[in-house]
């Protein structure tokens, strides 16, 4: 028996009963589709949000007060000296900018319109460190941070809802909690991501909101220290020395760190383990349809194997023997499942579409992606599904007696 | 090949009905010379369907040697009794057991292609076909042909493999008088031509009047003539 042969015949045995395969069919396709549909915004998400964990700046560490793995007493928060100690080029030679930050909520008014945003305190070595640029107007300078200035940067949501537009701002005085802000520039729109728009924030001197935005007990206190390392092979290296500045000043016990240090990294690959869950944890659930898809085409070979008994009963009188039987109904099994794997993949690919479609209709940078490894994962997946589930009933038209299959009516 | 095509030797065959055991056949000595054309005949129940399916390795007997062209068969495993059917035996049944889908050509070559041969089926099932005189009807489906025909598409299936023996299962029983006296013909014709022993299970005493032997079943035994 060649194969070619074994196709045709499964093929024309399948389209004696239409309706029936293709209802079997399309529970693979529905099972396929998902998995694909789920594999793929799965895939989506995790390169968004590593995308947009990269797009924060290149070589970065993220400093924070706190120990997240340990209890650890008496936390002193990071301070401006903190970052300063950082940015000593003997202490840590491996780490070429800092930029320490400080973040609150505040309300921000322009004549009748009004917004609730985040306002961050920077030092003008932000815009390098977090890759800024400015659509127009000037970044905060060392002068403005000495002198305490009342000016602001607005991102560009910001800009659209008090002003509805984007340009000719430089100039205008906001007011950020009552207080007036001359704006001297906007933010080039960096796009949504997944801790929060980038564009819905205002920057102002990180010494103005120390003193007048946002209170802290610690006066010197800040948020968050970045700190840029020459290149990606000295990260761990800086991270070593950050750590070991920070307790020095902050006299912490051995092993008992009041501070964190996050690589960028770390984030990226905490980002991509949560994802990874989570696309795992939805492909699964998908992959439980591709099961029931499975049982179904179980069901009809089942009653297909019932019907044909006198047909298997002829096969074997004319000498067909088990494995000849057994291949013909595996065959028809697995073009069942393949036939709906290649449909499904279609499908699945179309939803990833459209999802990314409306993904992009609600300004959600988000591409759904149809792996190559997905769409062979599938379609390896819902043949070895046909495969499995017709060996059950494969084997039995095989191990009919001949005398009884011609005896059946 | 020696002197007999078919060697049946005390040929027993139990079959257990629920509780009872049944005996079938209970020690059936068979002999066919080759090129012999034999019926068998007997009343319901009185084992030549047993008998026949033996003869025609689709079942085993429960005791007794049969030794089938020059070999050993009583006792083979499931795949290797398929392998002597399909060199071997040439069925015909009495309702013709074509597979619908497929054409009269088809139905043909499907013993080939259980013989796993590719070389030339289709020109072989062809002539087959033309030997029984349906040169004409290769790409017909079985609901297209008429009863005669489809048992012709029969014949010519059964004996594509160039058998030793073919066994025919009532093969007029389910035609009308006139295509089943020329199925008979046919079957006939192709003996004398090709030498292929022949065995008819038959309850109709007109052919086994044409064939040059009766072997006469009851209760599971031969009625000695």
């Amino acid at each position: 028996m060649d194969l070619w042969q074994s196709v045709i015949e499964a093929l024309q045995s399948l389209t004696a009963n239409k309706m029936r395969s293709g209802l079997t069919i399309l529970g693979i396709v529905i099972g396929v589709a998902a998995v694909i549909a789920m594999l793929a915004a799965g895939q989506g998400a995790q390169d968004t949000i590593t995308g947009s964990i990269s797009g924060i700046g290149t070589n970065l560490l993220f400093v924070f007060s706190g120990n997240m793995g340990e209890t650890v007493r008496n936390v002193q928060p990071l301070t401006l000296g903190d970052a300063e100690a950082i940015a000593d080029p003997f202490q840590a030679p491996s780490i070429v900018a800092v930029a320490p930050a400080i973040q609150g909520s505040v309300e921000v008014t322009y004549g009748g319109e009004q917004t609730s945003t985040s306002v961050v305190g920077v030092t003008p070595d932000y815009a390098a460190v977090r890759n800024y640029h400015m659509t127009e107007g000037e970044f905060i300078s060392a002068d403005q941070m000495l002198g305490n200035s009342s000016v602001v940067l607005l991102g560009v949501d910001v800009a659209d809802k008090l002003f509805g537009r984007r340009d000719g701002l430089v100039g205008e005085v906001i007011r950020i909690e009552g207080q007036p802000f001359r704006v001297q520039g906007v933010l080039e729109s960096k796009g949504g991501s997944s801790f929060g728009s980038q564009d819905n924030q205002v920057l102002v001197p990180l010494s103005t909101a120390q003193t007048r935005l946002v209170r802290r007990t610690v006066r010197d206190r800040v948020d968050l220290i970045l700190a840029q390392v020459i290149g990606p092979d000295d990260i761990s290296r800086a991270s070593d020395e950050i750590a070991q500045i920070l307790r020095t000043r902050h006299r912490t016990a051995i092993g008992a760190d009041d501070f964190t240090i996050f690589s960028q990294q770390d984030f990226v690959s905490t980002a991509k383990t949560i994802t990874g869950v989570l696309t795992i944890f939805l492909g699964g659930i998908a992959a439980i349809s591709l099961l029931v898809g499975g049982i179904g085409i179980m069901n009809i070979m089942l009653v297909s194997v019932t019907e044909r008994t006198r047909e298997i009963g002829l096969r074997k009188a004319l000498g067909a023997r088990k494995r000849d039987i057994m291949i013909q109904f595996l065959t028809e099994s697995s073009m069942l499942s393949m036939l709906g794997g290649l449909v499904g993949i279609l499908l699945g690919w179309l939803i990833a579409q459209i999802v990314g479609q409306i993904a992009a209709a609600n300004a959600t940078p988000f591409t759904p992606v149809v792996g190559i490894n997905d769409v062979l994962l599938a379609t390896l997946f819902s043949t070895a599904v046909g495969l499995f589930f017709g060996i059950y009933p494969a084997n039995r038209a095989a191990n009919l007696e001949p005398v009884e299959a011609l005896r059946y009516e | 090949m020696g002197e007999w095509v078919i060697d049946a030797e005390n040929i027993t065959k139990v079959y257990r009905m629920g509780e009872v055991l049944v005996n079938a056949l209970a020690g059936v000595t068979v002999k066919i010379h080759p090129g012999e054309v034999v019926s068998i005949m007997g009343p319901s129940g009185s084992g030549k369907s047993t008998l026949m399916n033996i003869l025609g390795c689709l079942d085993r007997p429960t005791s007794g040697e049969y030794i089938l062209d020059g070999a050993v068969v009583s006792n083979l495993r499931d795949d290797q009794l398929a392998l002597i059917r399909n060199r071997k035996v040439g069925f015909v049944f009495q309702s013709f057991n074509l597979l619908p889908r497929a054409s009269a050509i088809s139905n043909v070559e499907l013993p080939l292609r259980y013989a796993g041969i590719n070389k030339d089926r289709n020109e072989k099932a062809r002539l087959a076909l033309e030997s029984v005189g349906l040169g004409d009807r290769i790409k017909h489906h079985p609901a297209e042909l008429s009863g005669g025909q489809q048992q012709r598409v029969a014949i010519a299936r059964a004996l594509i493999n160039d058998p030793a023996i073919l066994m025919a299962d009532e093969p007029t029983g389910n035609l009308d008088s006139k295509s089943g006296k020329e199925i008979l013909e046919l079957i006939l014709k192709l003996n004398k031509e090709r030498g292929t022993t022949v065995i008819i299970v038959t309850h109709d005493p007109l052919i086994a009047a044409r064939t040059s032997r009766v072997i006469r079943l009851r209760d599971g035994l031969v009625e000695e003539a």
